[in-house]
């Protein structure tokens, strides 16, 4: 039974992340990501980390995702050929197919270097005591008390330079 | 039909795959928006990664790791959207090579 989720799962993840670099439209590919979010989520499942699928759905796709959508409403580009007027010299064809072959080989390379390795097989799931939600606090709040505090630091930073950024210039 | 068992190896190729889309993605695209969606891609196929080896080493560090990625991940997206607001305001474009010049 886990083995057939895993594979439906990845197939999942794959094909929408496929959609996300594929779709001309900004809007489906917000929606395709969210699509490869729940998947990767139900694998967070499958691996025994319930907490990490459940902030995978709450933070990704419910949070950062609005925050996409909403941009994506509010400057209402649809088409993006319809904005590539004007392209300068940068953009062209040649340096797109470099980069498309260049990702081709980073992929190649990494499921040789992956595929080298002996297939490991996993611990079982019921082993794992330490994945309940409680140990994940508690080691959250001792060990990495201080990334933690640091991390909301970092929120504050990103919040106000966000609205400043984003903000009308006063005349 | 019989599926081969996923192994922790299959998990890292999985996540090989995710991160190789994210980057053609960032190649490829002339979107800001998609591109930063391609950065979140890859974001998620290291998530993977890190609780993958997590099951594999019978810890819970590497989803605390994940916690402060997606944190950062959060950061990312409101800092560079707001960029890409005030972007799109000077030159109704969301294609990264009509931003070429340091100041307009």
């Amino acid at each position: 039974m886990d083995t057939l989720f895993f594979w439906l799962l990845a197939a999942f993840a794959v094909m929408g992340s496929i959609g996300v670099i594929f779709q001309r439209n900004p809007m489906y590919s917000v929606v395709l990501l969210i699509v490869s979010f729940c998947a990767l989520s139900g694998l967070y499942v499958l691996l025994g980390a319930p907490f990490v699928a459940a902030i995978q759905i709450i933070i990704y796709a419910g949070a950062i995702m609005v925050l996409f959508l909403f941009v994506v409403m509010l400057l209402n580009v649809g088409h993006e050929d319809a904005l590539a007027g004007g392209m300068r010299a940068i953009g062209g064809a040649g340096p797109r197919r470099f980069g498309a072959v260049l990702s081709l080989v980073l992929l190649g390379e990494l499921v040789w270097a992956l595929s080298r390795l002996q297939g490991a097989p996993l611990a079982p799931r019921g082993g794992q005591a330490a994945a309940s939600v409680g140990t994940i606090g508690l080691k959250l709040f001792r060990d990495y008390a201080f990334a933690f505090e640091a991390t909301s630091v970092l929120i504050l930073v990103a919040m106000v330079g966000a609205i400043v950024l984003a903000r009308k210039e006063r005349p | 039909m019989s599926l081969p068992e996923p192994t922790f190896n299959s998990y890292l190729i999985l996540s090989g795959i995710l991160f190789a889309i994210g980057t053609a993605g960032v190649f490829l695209r002339r979107n800001l928006i998609t591109i930063l969606l391609s950065v979140e891609v890859m974001l998620n196929a290291v998530n993977l990664t890190f609780v993958a080896a997590d099951r594999y080493y019978q810890t819970v560090d590497g989803q605390i790791i994940v916690f402060f990625v997606m944190t950062v991940a959060a950061a990312e997206a409101a800092v560079g959207l707001a960029i890409i607001i005030a972007l799109f305001r000077h030159r109704e474009s969301l294609n990264p090579d009509s931003f070429t010049s340091l100041k307009w």
